[in-house]
C-alpha cells in the first residue's frame, strides 16, 4: 500500500511557478518604485529620475545597490532577534499571498497534462490570501516594538489598529462577491466572471469599499499613518537602515502588487479579456496562456497606477478621520451592500 | 474687505456622502491627471541651458586690448571696491621687452579671485578705470575642493586676440570692446 506518491513533475512544475512568481513580484516591486517617482514627477509637472540608463530604467538597481552597501545599524537597546524578524516577516507575508492568484489560463502540454498557472488552487483561496495579509501587520508591529523607540511603537500601534479596522469592511465587501460566486476558490471566482461579466459591474460599491480598504491595508496614502513622516519620523522603520529598511519598503510595494492582483482577480475578471470570446479564436493553449497573462498584467499595472495616482493627489487623513471613515462609514456601507446583494440574489432565484 | 476670490467658510456639518470624501477625491484626481499632460517645467540641465539675461553677472574675465596686451595695471581699485574681499593681487614692473605683454608700465604679477567669497555684484567691473575686468555670461563650475574655487590669473585671463582670435571672441561674448 502506498501512502504517499511523490510526483516529481508536480514538484518541478510548482517550484518553477513559485520561482517565477517570486521573481515577478520582485521585478514589479522594483519597477513600481521607479513608477512611483516618475508618476509623482509627472503629476507635479516634473520629469522624474532619468539619468540612470534610458528614461531612468536602471534607477531601481541603483537604489537597491545603494541600500545593500549602506551601513547596518542595530540600536543598542533594540531586541536583536525581533529587530531582524520584523522586516523578514513583512517580506515573507508579502510574498506568500500570491500563491492563490490564478495568473493565466491553464497551459496544456502536448501529452495532455494540464498545468494550472496558479501555485495552489485551494478551496478557501481568497480566505487564505486574507489571513496571510493580516499576518503582515506583525511585521510592522514587531519591527516597531523591537526598535525600542517611542515613535516606532506609536506607529506600530497605529498600523495594527488601522489594519484591524479596515479588514472588517474589506471582508464584508468580499462576502457580497462570494454570494454571487458561491465559492472561495479563486479559479471559480474568475470562471464566474468569464461567464457572467466582471463583478465590478454588479458590485461597484463593493469594489470601492474594497479598494479603499486595500489602500489602508497596504499603508498607502491617504492611510499611511504608520509611516507619517511629519508626525512620527518615518514611523515603524525609523531605526532601520541598510537592506532591512529596503525590505520594509520593498514589502510595501509587493503588497501593492499583490493587492492589485487580488482586486483584479475578484472584481476585474482576472485574466479574462473583456468584450471578446477568446475561446473561439482557436489559439493553442500556449498562446492563450501568454495572452491571458499579459492581460492580467495590464490590468494590474493600471491598478498600480491608480494607487500611485491617489498617493500624489490627496494628503494623509487625520487619525480620527481614519477611524471614523473605517468604522462609521465603510462598515455600514459594506453591510448595506451585502444585504442588497443577498436580497437581489434571493429575489432572482425565487 | 472681501476680495472677489474670498469664500465664506461653510461650517455646516458634512452630509454622509461628503463625509466619505469620495467625490472630492475624484475631483482632486481629475486635477492631478490633467497635470500629466502639461508641459514640464524642468530644464534638462547639462543638455539644455537656460539663456541668461543681458545683464547677467557671471565669472570674471581679465581683459586684453586689441593687440593682446593685458589691460590690468594692478592699481587695486577692484580689490578696494570688492565688498566680499575676494580679490587679491600683487603688482610688478614691466621690464623692457615686455611691451607686447602688458599695456602699461605696471602689471598684475598675481591676480586671484576667490569664487566662494565672490558675490558677483559687479562692483569690480565698475571700479576698474582700465576696462581690465568684467563679468562674463558663464558661472563657476562645481569643484571637489575649496582650492579649485580660487581662480588664478591663468584661469581669468581672456585668450589672446592676436594668437587665438576665435577663442577670444567667444570669451568676449557680447561685451563691447572699448579702448
Amino acid at each position: 500500500m502506498t501512502l504517499l506518491v511523490i510526483d516529481l513533475w508536480l514538484i518541478l512544475e510548482k517550484t518553477l511557478l513559485i520561482a517565477g512568481i517570486i521573481g515577478l513580484s520582485f521585478f514589479i516591486a522594483m519597477y513600481t518604485t521607479l513608477a512611483e517617482r516618475k508618476v509623482a514627477a509627472w503629476l507635479q509637472d516634473r520629469r522624474g529620475p532619468n539619468r540612470a540608463g534610458p528614461f531612468g530604467i536602471f534607477q531601481p538597481l541603483a537604489d537597491g545597490g545603494k541600500l545593500f552597501f549602506k551601513e547596518e545599524i542595530i540600536p543598542l537597546a533594540a531586541n536583536k532577534f525581533l529587530f531582524i524578524l520584523g522586516p523578514a516577516l513583512a517580506m515573507i507575508t508579502a510574498l506568500i499571498t500570491s500563491t492563490v492568484i490564478p495568473w493565466a489560463t491553464p497551459f496544456i502540454t502536448k501529452g495532455g497534462n494540464v498545468i494550472p498557472m496558479q501555485v495552489a488552487d485551494v478551496d478557501m483561496g481568497i480566505l487564505l490570501a486574507f489571513s496571510i495579509v493580516s499576518v503582515g501587520v506583525y511585521g510592522i508591529m514587531i519591527g516597531g516594538w523591537a526598535s525600542n523607540n517611542k515613535f516606532s511603537l506609536m506607529a506600530a500601534i497605529r498600523g495594527a489598529s488601522q489594519m484591524v479596522s479596515y479588514e472588517l469592511p474589506m471582508g464584508l465587501a468580499l462576502i457580497a462577491v462570494l454570494f454571487m460566486t458561491g465559492s472561495l476558490k479563486m479559479s471559480e471566482i474568475v470562471a464566474n466572471q468569464v461567464q457572467h461579466g466582471w463583478h465590478v459591474i454588479y458590485q461597484p460599491l463593493g469594489f470601492i469599499i474594497f479598494f479603499v480598504c486595500a489602500l489602508a491595508e497596504c499603508n498607502r496614502t491617504p492611510f499611511d499613518l504608520p509611516e507619517a513622516e511629519n508626525e512620527l519620523n518615518f514611523g515603524y522603520h525609523q531605526e532601520y537602515s541598510s537592506m532591512k529598511l529596503g525590505f520594509y519598503l520593498f514589502a510595501e510595494y509587493i503588497n501593492m502588487f499583490i493587492s492589485s492582483a487580488i482586486m483584479v482577480t475578484i472584481y476585474f475578471g482576472g485574466y479574462d479579456i473583456p468584450f471578446v470570446n477568446e475561446a473561439s479564436w482557436g489559439l493553442s493553449s500556449f498562446w492563450m496562456t501568454v495572452i491571458s497573462f499579459s492581460v492580467i498584467m495590464m490590468k494590474i499595472s493600471f491598478m498600480l497606477f491608480v494607487f500611485l495616482w491617489i498617493r500624489w493627489t490627496i494628503p494623509r487623513f487625520r487619525y480620527d478621520q481614519l477611524m471614523n471613515l473605517g468604522w462609521k462609514k465603510l462598515i455600514p456601507l459594506a453591510l448595506l451592500n451585502m444585504v442588497i446583494t443577498a436580497a437581489v440574489i434571493l429575489w432572482l432565484n425565487k | 474687505m472681501l476680495t472677489q476670490r474670498a469664500k465664506e467658510v461653510d461650517r455646516k456639518p458634512m452630509t454622509f456622502l461628503e463625509s466619505i470624501y469620495l467625490w472630492n477625491i475624484v475631483k482632486g484626481m481629475g486635477i492631478t491627471i490633467s497635470h500629466l499632460f502639461k508641459k514640464k517645467a524642468t530644464i534638462n540641465y547639462p543638455e539644455q541651458t537656460r539663456t541668461f539675461s543681458k545683464v547677467f553677472r557671471g565669472l570674471h574675465v581679465l581683459n586684453r586690448d586689441a593687440e593682446g596686451r593685458e589691460n590690468c595695471t594692478a592699481c587695486g581699485l577692484c580689490a578696494v571696491a570688492c565688498p566680499a574681499e575676494a580679490i587679491t593681487m600683487e603688482a610688478a614692473e614691466r621690464l623692457p621687452g615686455e611691451e607686447n605683454l602688458y599695456r602699461e608700465e605696471k602689471y598684475a604679477a598675481k591676480y586671484e579671485i576667490n569664487m566662494l567669497r565672490c558675490i558677483f555684484c559687479g562692483l569690480c567691473e565698475e571700479a576698474c578705470p582700465k576696462d581690465a575686468i568684467y563679468l562674463s555670461q558663464t558661472f563657476a563650475p562645481a569643484n571637489y575642493g575649496r582650492k579649485g574655487f580660487i581662480y588664478k590669473k591663468e584661469d581669468l585671463l581672456i585668450p589672446n586676440p592676436v594668437t587665438d582670435k576665435e577663442a577670444y571672441e567667444k570669451a568676449l561674448g557680447d561685451k563691447p570692446v572699448k579702448n
